[in-house]
């Protein structure tokens, strides 16, 4: 098991998830405290997404997955998995959510204001949105219901840099303000160095966790990709710099 | 000159424009799933069934329910078990089937079947279709927010607890139904057309999904009712079905003129 905190939030022992004959997650056991940010890092098809989708139960899985009673959770997909060129409106899509959970309409304006969404943006189709505006409609999404855990997978895939930085300082915001729990699936290390509480790797050799600083060190990154990818840290430094 | 002379006509052409409407709302949910095409194909499934049902004596209705329902089924089957688009398994199981009915259809009835021919009904049949049309409108309305959203991103369609195959699986037996309730008055080529040609021209004049539906379900039932009419008037002889489809085409024809704003 790797690293418990107290009364976990989450717990996951031995899990297992595979498509046919290929494994994709292998005997993946850990835990994860209330209002921690866990980044889960790792190279392409280490199986990352397919972890959250676990931990959503979308994907049949072997293992124990336990989340804690009362847990609410809120999913932010990758923005490439969501078909924009529907005849949608941003408002549309919240009502579909709030419908279907049967949520008072009341809570639309709440997870709109909580994101500090432009009100105009409700009206607006989602296939004109910016990526910025767009991640940020998928977390007012994930927010309707009132969640207690977010699960965010890439929010800042090709975004600019500017936008990146909004998205992970509102997901922040949520965290610290709401008392949020946040599990993200991120590529950019600078971000997990500079924002996670806890960082679980997954790759080619045995999985890793830890806080960012113990686990974001050349030879770590060295044997979870396979090269070090091109990122470091000052020890002294709270920050992080690209190369 | 009376365009209707008895109950059982006023009774075919309410139904007509009663299937207009839920072909409107299901083809308008058709395109958005990229799968008209595929709508167009699985009409002709009920073919093998109404040319059995001819053959054999017994109602061609039951014969293409028959097996309209049960291709349903297959389709649904093999989509989740081979995770192929709707679109190919529907092309890789029925293409067939237009063959296998045209040539289990006798000659004399092949064109009716193929075409359709407004038809008076009976009290009976005329409840059975208004029942049928206000089942799918029904299961449209219910379930359009799970549609939109499983249509949107299928992961948040099921974190948000939508059951995804069993919603494959209603929106298929819908279509059929639509498409069984269209049979008669379409014929099997083309009863799948008023599904895909007012979605289009819905689609191509509205950018919100409430406007986009109304205009659909408006365009197909302004096609039916325009072609009953040119059909009684002009065009007595003709086939209803293929009139419906040239009138709805020329809508379509029309909607390109509108630019969008």
């Amino acid at each position: 098991m790797l690293s418990a905190p107290q009364s976990p939030l989450l717990s996951v022992h031995n899990l297992s998830v595979g498509f046919g004959n290929r494994s994709v997650i292998r005997d993946l056991s850990f835990e994860v405290a209330a209002r921690e940010n866990l980044a889960i890092i790792g190279p392409n098809g280490a199986g990352k997404t397919v972890l959250l989708r676990a931990l959503l139960n979308l994907v049949p899985y072997q293992g124990a997955i336990r989340w804690a009673q009362g847990v609410r959770l809120g999913y932010v997909p990758q923005s490439i998995a969501a078909d924009r060129r529907l005849p949608l409106h941003v408002r549309d899509l919240l009502k579909a959510k709030a419908d279907i959970l049967k949520l008072p309409a009341s809570s639309i304006g709440e997870a709109v204001r909580i994101v500090n969404l432009a009100p105009e943006l409700l009206d607006t189709r989602v296939g004109v949105l910016s990526g910025g505006q767009f991640q940020k409609v998928l977390i007012t999404f994930a927010l309707l219901g009132n969640p207690n855990v977010l699960l965010v997978d890439e929010p800042t895939a090709s975004l600019d840099e500017l936008a990146q930085e909004h998205i992970y300082e509102l997901l922040e915001r949520l965290r610290l303000e709401r008392g949020l729990t946040v599990l993200l699936v991120s590529h950019d290390l600078s971000v997990v160095y500079q924002f996670a509480t806890k960082v679980l790797c997954l790759g080619s050799g045995t999985p890793c966790y830890g806080p960012p600083r113990d686990i974001l060190t050349p030879q770590t990154l060295a044997a979870v990709y396979s090269a070090v990818p091109k990122f470091y840290h000052h020890v002294h430094d709270s920050g992080a710099h690209r190369d | 000159m009376l365009i209707v002379t008895s109950a059982g006509e006023v009774y075919g052409i309410i139904l007509a424009l009663l299937f207009a409407v839920a072909a409107g709302l299901v083809g308008s949910f058709a395109l958005m799933k990229r799968m008209l095409l595929a709508s167009d194909v699985i009409s002709h499934v009920a073919l093998p069934g109404i040319g059995l049902a001819l053959l054999f004596g017994f109602n061609p209705l039951l014969g293409g329910a028959a097996t309209l329902f049960l291709g349903t089924f297959l389709i649904w089957q093999l989509q989740k078990k081979t995770g192929l688009a709707t679109e190919a398994m529907i092309g890789v199981v029925f293409a067939g089937s237009l063959a296998i009915g045209a040539a289990l259809t006798p000659e004399e009835d092949l064109v009716e079947a193929l075409f359709g021919r407004f038809q008076t009904l009976s009290l009976f049949a005329f409840l059975l279709g208004v029942a049928a049309v206000a089942l799918i409108i029904f299961v449209i309305l219910r379930y359009k927010q799970q549609l939109l959203l499983g249509l949107f991103s299928a992961e948040l369609a099921a974190a948000t607890s939508v059951r995804l195959n069993r919603l494959d699986l209603f929106f298929l037996l819908t279509f059929s139904l639509t498409v069984l309730v269209g049979l008669r008055f379409m014929g099997a080529l083309l009863a799948g057309a008023l599904v895909i040609i007012p979605a289009t021209t819905g689609r191509r004049l509205t950018s919100d999904v409430t406007h986009f539906l109304m205009v659909s379900c408006g365009a197909s039932v302004l096609a039916t009712g325009l072609g009953f009419l040119v059909n009684r008037t002009l065009l007595p002889h003709a086939s209803l079905g293929p009139i419906v489809v040239i009138i709805s085409a020329v809508l379509f024809a029309l909607s390109l003129l509108y630019r969008a704003s």
